[in-house]
């Protein structure tokens, strides 16, 4: 199977056992492979996209605002302008006369049509090149309309999602400090980095709230404008996932001092310990009384619910390839918890200390790999002789043609996977594709 | 009717558009050729969108390279990462063929890919296995995706067909865009006609395969090279593209290059438009129509005159790829719906005249037509005029949800439900699909919304 990697990728595999553990990452995608990633564009827009009363207005040419329209099932309590596609859809004489004055008429139009709390410009690649002034035009729409109208360094081809993580915290961190914050609570927190698919922030919400916690700002799941302008008023940043939101809570570290905790609320184990560090820091007895209560009845309902899809599940070898590596951790553990076996494991843009961290939470011989490709993927899919593999979208045809069960762990998820009843959809969804009759008539099961 | 919504084209900004972005409409086409592999020469976000939209739709692997540019190139010129792309693609997939695709960003820096393509293979020219080499340009701040997929047609067949080629008895079948379904279609006609056939491109098996024991490094299928070599030598060709420019379509580049008669005729949906289709089959083959598709067609009539008050007079709003939609106009015209608003993300300038000419001795009143649109404004019209139906691919659902009007859902893509790449929408038999479909939707929607509940028709 080698002679699927091509010889420049081989730094970026690694199987566990063959030490010393090294991996190379980080690195810009291989011309002529078939990347899974993304660019910087889409990592912003993924990260704004849940703020539901901001208008998203994507400044370049069709494609990049069309692939996004309501991309991900984050979901609002109200305003959902966020699930529409706004573009100024740059025509050839605005390529070469310049894109300018159509943003400012773009944007005019649609704030006073939609009359929002403020307003996302995302520059892509050909922004870049044509050198539209964005920032002077926010700056004269923002006057003019009265609200916030932020541009987003989004250009595509300068660098990976990460990137466009990074410009998306420094477009919010312009609204961070402009709200009130007299009556917020000394026991506050914002939710950083869950982006609410299928409900997900209003579970962990709740389970903040039965501790005693007050929530100021969700970011950016179910987000608004108003609430990230005085975010700077809680008392801690709770931030999951590596790579999303985790800037934005170090520019309100450097800028405010709100110290950051990094948790996950994906598995038993890791969503418990998300609940414990938050009242272990505000030292609180009682909270940590009402934290030990809260996590008690939550398991009392779930554990024997679980236990009839442990019993189906155990010893199954399943495989993870996700876009950041903080998920991968979660579900490392999560499939443990299921009595299944992890033996592939990548992302697409881990960093060097992640994937030193998932060697070490990995058995010998698990396959640890940066920025894989389908060929790849497929062949240790075969190697190692797979019962379900969990990735988004692009992942999905990969196992379906080889005929491996899927688990869709994307942004368009319809459940809840994250919190204790997250973690009983997951088995469910795990069992109901591993143990389907569907794969007694696929080739692979029929040699 | 008078509609108040202003003429067309009033906003400056597109909300949720009706169209995708041509370098995906060559992705597709060149998925259609036998061993070849899709190529974007550009950054690595627009393949990766690409791959997810077409992955939602068809439920199958699709691999498209990238040259993957970064800051550097963006600045320097792209063309070592083309070179480099191609090496790569070349020692992983093995293919016969790669189709390069420019996108806006290699299109504003200038990248001259033709030029470069030249030079790699001047440059590599000690090497016996290079792919055969197409390039397109799809810089989509001027056209649809439907431009893309027209023009890496074209530019295959420019690039590929050789020239001399003794005559042969072949005929050429350019489909446009439509299902592997559709294209499952066309290949039974023609083997029933008894006629060997071209269909370019032939997405039937690459975009729709089994379940495999081993991935494929690029799925089996797609029309074979050697018949592409040889398309200059073909009998005829059939092309479908009822608003293409007749002076600019890959069948002209046949007949004024190669002497090989071109056929340009609409998408053969419904029967007036599926006759048409056969007629030029009997002309070119000198032989009847086969005669199961004589009884898919009897049938057909049958079931029209069955179920013909469910849905005479009933208005429906159409939307899509301009081809698309002349084909669905047609057909729901001949059964007795009164189309109200013909729309598409398009702009060829020539859907009006198109819809007239297969709706003019039907339609007691021409629909509105609006090209150019997106679905903010086509949500507003259709909100006026009040349809009983909404025909196109599922990115009208949110207009059916909030209107809460029916939605039939044909075309590309179908994101919100199994089998897009099953749904057949040509021939007699597609008709007859298409037919069951509406006429069962309005008596559905009857029925649900009556008070009794009534379980006979
Ligand atoms: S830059 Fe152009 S080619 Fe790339 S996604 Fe956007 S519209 Fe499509
Ligand atoms: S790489 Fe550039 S052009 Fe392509 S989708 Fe991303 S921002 Fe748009």
């Amino acid at each position: 199977m080698q002679t699927t990697i091509l010889e420049q990728r081989a730094e970026q595999i690694h199987r566990k056992g063959d030490a010393p553990f090294s991996i190379s990452c980080d690195k810009e995608s291989l011309a002529g492979a078939v990347s899974q990633r993304a660019c910087v564009f889409c990592g912003s827009r993924v990260v704004l996209y849940p703020i539901a009363d901001a208008l998203h207005l994507v400044h370049g040419p069709i494609g990049c605002a069309v692939y996004t329209w309501d991309i991900r099932g984050a979901l609002s309590s109200g305003p959902e302008l966020h699930r529409l596609s706004f573009s100024t859809d740059l025509q050839e004489k605005d390529v070469i006369f310049g894109g300018e004055e159509k943003l400012y008429k773009a944007l005019v139009e649609l704030i006073d049509r939609h009359q929002p709390k403020g307003a996302f410009v995302y520059s892509t690649c050909i922004v870049g090149l044509i050198g539209d002034d964005l920032e002077a035009v926010c700056r004269k729409v923002s006057k003019e309309k009265g609200i916030p109208v932020l541009p987003v360094q989004s250009e595509g081809f300068k660098g990976n999602k990460r990137a466009g993580y990074e410009a998306a915290c420094k477009a919010m961190f312009r609204l961070v400090g402009k709200g009130d914050t007299s009556s917020i609570s000394p026991h506050s927190i914002n939710i950083l980095g869950d982006f609410n698919l299928a409900g997900e922030t209003w579970l962990i919400r709740e389970y903040f709230e039965r501790m005693g916690v007050e929530v100021v700002a969700n970011i950016t799941g179910d987000g608004r404008v108003n609430d990230i302008k005085r975010c700077h008023g809680a008392a801690l940043n709770v931030v999951q996932c590596s790579g999303a939101t985790m800037d934005l809570a170090k520019m309100m570290k450097d800028k405010y001092g709100t110290p950051v905790i990094r948790v996950s609320y994906f598995g038993i184990e890791d969503m418990s310990e998300a609940l414990y560090e938050v009242a272990r820091f505000f030292n609180d007895p009682k909270m940590l009384e009402r934290t030990k209560n809260l996590i008690r009845e939550e398991l009392a309902v779930l554990t024997p619910r679980l236990e009839k899809y442990r019993g189906a599940l155990k010893g199954k070898r399943a495989a993870i390839y996700v876009g950041g590596a903080f998920k991968a951790f979660s579900l490392v553990k999560a499939f443990r918890l299921l009595g299944m076996k992890v033996v592939m494991v990548g992302s697409q843009t881990g960093t060097k200390e992640d994937y030193e961290e998932l060697e070490e939470i990995t058995d010998d011989g698990t396959i640890i790999v940066d920025d894989s490709n389908p060929l790849e993927l497929s062949a240790f899919l075969k190697e190692k002789d797979v019962d379900i593999f969990v990735g988004g979208v692009k992942e999905r045809p990969i196992a379906y043609k080889l005929g491996v069960a899927f688990c869709d762990h994307n942004h368009e998820r319809k459940e809840i996977l994250a919190g204790y009843r997250g973690m009983l959809n997951f088995a469910k969804e795990v069992h109901a594709s591993v143990t389907s009759p569907v794969w007694r008539f696929v080739p692979r099961r029929n040699k | 009717m008078k509609i108040k919504t202003a003429p067309k084209n009033k906003f400056v900004s597109t909300t949720n558009a009706c169209k995708l972005c041509r370098p995906m409409g060559a992705a597709i086409a060149f998925r259609g050729v036998e061993n070849a592999v899709p190529f974007l020469h550009g950054s690595q976000g627009c393949a990766t969108y690409m791959r997810r939209y077409i992955i939602s739709h068809f439920n199958e692997p699709i691999d498209i390279a990238s040259s993957s540019l970064g800051e550097k190139n963006a600045v320097f010129g792209g063309g070592p990462n083309l070179k480099l792309g191609l090496d790569n693609v070349s020692a992983k997939y093995k293919p016969s063929l790669v189709g390069v695709a420019t996108t806006c960003l290699t299109e504003t820096i200038g990248d001259d890919a033709p030029g470069l393509i030249k030079e790699y293979f001047r440059e590599r020219s000690d090497k016996t296995d290079l792919p055969e080499l197409v390039n397109v340009s799809t810089p989509s701040y001027s056209g649809t995706h439907m431009e893309g997929f027209h023009g890496a047609v074209q530019s295959i067949v420019e690039q590929l067909a050789d020239e001399n080629v003794a005559p042969h008895d072949a005929i050429n079948l350019l489909p446009g865009f439509v299902s592997p379904s559709d294209i499952r279609y066309l290949k039974e006609v023609m083997a029933d006609f008894g006629r060997a056939a071209t269909i370019l491109p032939d997405i039937s098996e690459t975009l729709d395969g089994p379940a495999l024991r081993e991935y494929p490094l690029i799925p089996p299928g797609g029309t074979p090279l050697k018949q592409i070599h040889a398309m200059g030598g073909a009998k005829a060709t059939i092309e479908f593209g009822p608003t293409l420019d007749p002076n600019k379509t890959t069948g002209t580049l046949l007949e004024q290059k190669h002497g090989v008669k071109n056929h340009l005729m609409g998408l053969p949906m419904g029967i007036n438009e599926t006759d048409a289709f056969f007629r030029v089959l009997e002309l070119l083959t000198g032989k009847p129509t086969p005669e199961r598709h004589q009884a898919e067609r009897d049938r057909l009539v049958d079931a029209y005159v069955d179920g013909h008050k469910y849905v005479s007079g009933k208005r429906a709003v159409i939307y899509g790829e301009e081809d698309l939609v002349v084909g669905l106009t047609a057909l729901l015209a001949e059964f007795g719906i009164h189309p109200v608003l013909c729309a598409s993300g398009g702009n060829s300038g020539r859907l009006k005249e198109a819809i007239q000419a297969v709706t003019k001795d039907i339609l007691p009143e021409q629909p509105l037509i609006r090209e150019g649109h997106d679905f903010y404004e086509i949500a507003a019209l259709t909100e006026e005029l009040k349809p009983d139906l909404l025909v196109g691919h599922s990115k009208g659902y949110p207009m059916s949800r909030k209107l809460d009007i029916p939605i039939i859902r044909l075309g590309f893509p179908i994101h919100d439900r199994l089998g897009g790449q099953r749904l057949l929408h040509l021939g007699y038999r597609g008709a007859q699909q298409i037919f069951d479909l509406i006429a069962n939707a309005m008596i559905q929607k009857k029925q649900d919304r009556s008070s009794v509940g009534y379980s006979y028709m």
